[in-house]
């Protein structure tokens, strides 16, 4: 039976952990990620998670920790936000290297300098070529949601990867949102016992974790990691049907909002695609055929499927919650390499919005929309990338 | 009931790491893995931080380990162990394992001294049930030779070498043995080759102690100190016996010197065979070695006191 | 032996037979090699422990001969050789004379 709860992100998360009670947990504090890991703590304190706590003194060292913990034996997670990803950097890429499924919600926070603790999404950005799937969540219950599934996306046997679970900093974190839990069990029998992939407290079979590796040998390592990438989306959906039916809340690989007919459309991540919804039910109160679609799963992308969503669109707006500075937004280059190999492409242009945590208004959701709506009649773009909500 | 610390007992024992490493013909690191590894029955795992020994150690599918090892990065052999300890602790809480396994990083001076001293610090302040070896070559020797913190005063390294102006290194090494006594841990050592049965007894010592553990051993590198390829033990002997690297122990708090040199030697015995000392014995650097030597006595007249009124 | 495609590898590339590097011989590394001279060996086994390299087999607790596959002549043992009445039990011979 679900229950009804009133929580923030942070502490949706937390009890996700909780339920799944994983072996081991590396634990540093940063904004605004701390409140979850100091939940997640009590947990411990109190007896209610098996869980043997790290409590590390960097993130560096957590993710060392963990990795040296998974590649031990055993289910392990931790949690970060912005500089504290940023320090892991490094460490990312051994985790997903290595193959060790560790699970990590980030929740999603500017990067110095200047320094700023507010919501964006630099930080997983920064992280998206490090061999991590990558899920991101528009609220509480999605992030819930997301951090239970993500262990059995992580911890299949033909995935055995790291999985970074995203939520917007502050907005999500630390807002209290209605949201549903699950039962305990239902948790527990949904995620299942942690299955071991050679392990190195494996005494009998000693294996050896990290050879150099020269170049006779580095270029083969590197496909075969790409090539275990091309089966999540698969894990990803068959994870999202089973929880379908144990949740009643359906997930894909991202979540499309009136885009069927749609004539424009806005690619938005996380928590702002609610704000989005609610004016583009407005514009198409006017009329105008407009829609949205959020991505879930950001590493592995899904090209194909998101150039057959938006394939009859006029004009789209991929809305960037981050930059990469003299390129185009991130997402925006996703979503203009999923649509370039179509015949017939939409128009496209990138909006950089909402840095360090400035709001984002239905004020800016309307400005794009009317923009969309004026060069799908026109069929011209005027300015490709451009900063809305900014002052001049 | 632990094997007897004699060679001959030893030598019936089986490799934990064996030939066909590749590390340079005469290295003193492998001398001491093999013997800290001979010198415990226990099941063990390795920890490995980047560096020599790392690399020479497992490369593709050659690995000269015959127990569990990981390597994962360079500044982070203690953080990793620290983690396969804990997966090691949170399973035998839960009744997933019931072997007794001890834990063992093995990290050079630039792993262990610089980029890895941060990770040594919060691990062994957590009190991780493991020993922390570093194999202290002085300088940074897998990328050739470049100057370190453990680096001794006088020096001539591949980024502080000795010019017409200045004349190798300039600063002391610093010394970390005693900074990790500082952690107030339960057991720290120093331990050379040279003394096989020192360094065995010290691990051996160390496994039977609960809690974190560190040890220091000196390890001669005939490449970046540039002397011969068969003089790694001789060498840290004479290391030892110039008290330039005093063998001893921290056990709770007390200091013990566990060798102490029949005769102290000059310490310029130990420096004139390695060509990285080669400069100061021209005569325009008489006052640096004079200071080398000043700076041995000064310390080894420490440690005495400290043994003495402990 | 025919190098692996990427369909071949260990995940992760963790290797998965511990102490494999036995099949890498290093013994051709060697410029000098040790000759051991049974009649003046002591049998103290310091060569032994002081081997760098493994490259000294041994028997019963008692040194044989030395494991030219892996031995890489620094001649560490050598000169630790205390040997018998001031005569080394080991002495460093050049490679192809």
């Amino acid at each position: 039976m679900a229950k009804v709860v009133a929580v923030t992100g942070n502490e949706a998360c937390a009890n996700a952990l909780r339920q799944v009670n994983p072996d081991v947990c590396g634990i540093y504090p940063i904004t605004p990620q701390t409140d979850m890991m100091q939940r997640f703590a009590s947990y411990i304190s109190d007896g209610k998670v098996d869980t043997e706590s790290i409590l590390v003194e960097s993130e560096h060292s957590s993710m060392s920790a963990c990795i040296g913990a998974a590649a031990a034996g055993g289910r392990v997670v931790t949690a970060t936000s912005s500089q504290g990803l940023a320090l892991m950097w490094e460490m990312l890429h051994i985790a997903s290297g290595d193959r060790l499924p560790i699970v990590m919600p980030v929740v999603n926070r500017a990067l110095s300098a200047p320094l700023n603790i507010h919501g964006d999404h630099s930080d997983a950005m920064g992280a998206r070529d490090t061999g991590w799937i990558q899920i991101w969540s528009e609220n509480a219950q999605e992030s819930y949601d997301n951090v239970i599934q993500a262990f059995r996306i992580g911890e299949h046997m033909d995935i055995r990867l790291p999985v970074m679970v995203c939520l917007d900093g502050f907005i999500i974190s630390h807002s209290i949102e209605r949201m549903e839990y699950l039962e305990d069990q239902e948790v527990k029998d949904f995620v299942g016992p942690f299955r071991n992939f050679l392990p190195l407290l494996d005494l009998d079979k000693p294996k050896s974790y990290g050879p150099l590796i020269l170049t006779d040998l580095y270029h083969e390592y590197k496909r075969a990691q790409h090539e275990i990438m091309t089966k999540v989306k698969d894990v990803v959906l068959n994870v999202a049907k089973d929880f379908e039916k144990l949740s009643g809340r359906k997930y894909g690989l991202f979540e499309t909002y009136r885009l069927e007919d749609a004539d424009i459309a806005i690619v938005i991540l996380n928590s702002a695609a609610g704000t989005t919804k609610d004016v583009i039910d407005e514009f198409r109160e006017k009329g105008i055929k407009a829609g949205l679609i959020k991505p879930r799963l950001f590493r592995p992308f899904p090209y194909e499927e998101m150039a057959e969503a938006l394939k009859n669109t006029k004009a789209v707006c991929v809305m960037d919650r981050a930059d990469s500075f003299g390129g185009y937004g991130p997402l925006f280059m996703e979503v203009s390499s999923a649509l370039y190999p179509l015949g017939n492409r939409p128009l496209l242009t990138n909006k950089i919005y909402g840095l360090g945590g400035r709001d984002y208004l239905p004020s800016h959701a309307a400005q794009v929309l009317t923009e969309l709506n004026q060069i799908a009649q026109s069929g011209k773009v005027s300015v490709l990338k451009e900063y809305i909500g900014v002052r001049e | 009931m632990a094997t007897p610390l004699t060679l001959k007992e030893l030598s019936k024992k089986e490799d934990r790491f064996t030939h066909g490493h590749r590390m340079c013909s005469g290295c003193g690191a492998p001398i001491v893995v093999k013997i800290a590894l001979m010198a415990t029955d226990y099941p063990v795992v390795i920890s490995n931080a980047t560096g020599c020994l790392e690399v020479s150690s497992c490369i593709s599918e050659f690995t000269a380990w015959n127990v569990p090892w990981i390597h994962t990065a360079f500044e982070n052999a203690a953080a990793t162990l620290s983690g396969v300890e804990t997966m090691y602790r949170s399973l035998r809480k839960q009744g997933k394992m019931d072997k007794d396994v001890k834990f063992i990083a093995f990290g050079g001076d630039g792993g262990t001294y610089d980029i890895g001293f941060q990770s040594l610090s919060g691990a062994m302040e957590r009190g991780h049930d493991m020993i922390y070896i570093c194999y202290d070559n002085g300088a940074y020797m897998n990328t050739g030779i470049q100057r370190s913190s453990a680096t001794p005063l006088g020096a001539d390294t591949t980024t502080c070498p000795a010019g017409s102006v200045i004349p190798g290194k300039l600063r002391s090494r610093k010394n970390l043995t005693k900074i990790m006594a500082a952690h107030d841990i339960p057991y720290v050592a120093q331990a050379s080759p040279s003394h096989w049965q020192d360094l065995a007894r010290k691990v051996q010592k160390a496994h039977e102690i609960k809690g974190p553990k560190f040890i220091n051993v000196i390890a001669p590198c005939n490449r970046g100190w540039r002397s011969k390829t068969n003089d790694a033990i001789a060498l840290s002997r004479l290391a030892v016996n110039t008290c330039y690297w005093p063998l001893y122990e921290i056990e709770n708090g007390v200091t013990k010197i566990t060798v102490t040199p029949k005769e102290k030697i000059p310490v310029a015995e130990f420096m004139k065979p390695q060509g990285r000392f080669k400069h100061l014995f021209a005569p325009e650097n008489e006052d640096l070695l004079r200071q080398v030597q000043e700076e041995v006595d000064r310390e080894w007249a420490k440690l005495q006191k400290e043994a003495k009124t402990d | 032996m025919k190098a692996k495609g990427w369909r071949d590898l260990p995940p992760g590339s963790v290797v998965l037979e511990g102490g494999s590097a036995v099949k890498f011989k290093t013994g051709s590394w060697r410029a000098f090699r040790p000759v051991w001279i049974e009649e003046n060996c002591i049998q103290c086994l310091f060569c032994w422990i002081y081997c760098p390299d493994m490259a000294i087999k041994t028997k019963d607790g008692k040194r044989a001969e030395f494991d030219y596959d892996y031995c890489k002549g620094c001649g560490i043992c050598a000169l630790e050789c205390p040997g018998k009445k001031g005569k080394k039990a080991i002495e460093m011979a050049e490679e192809g004379k």
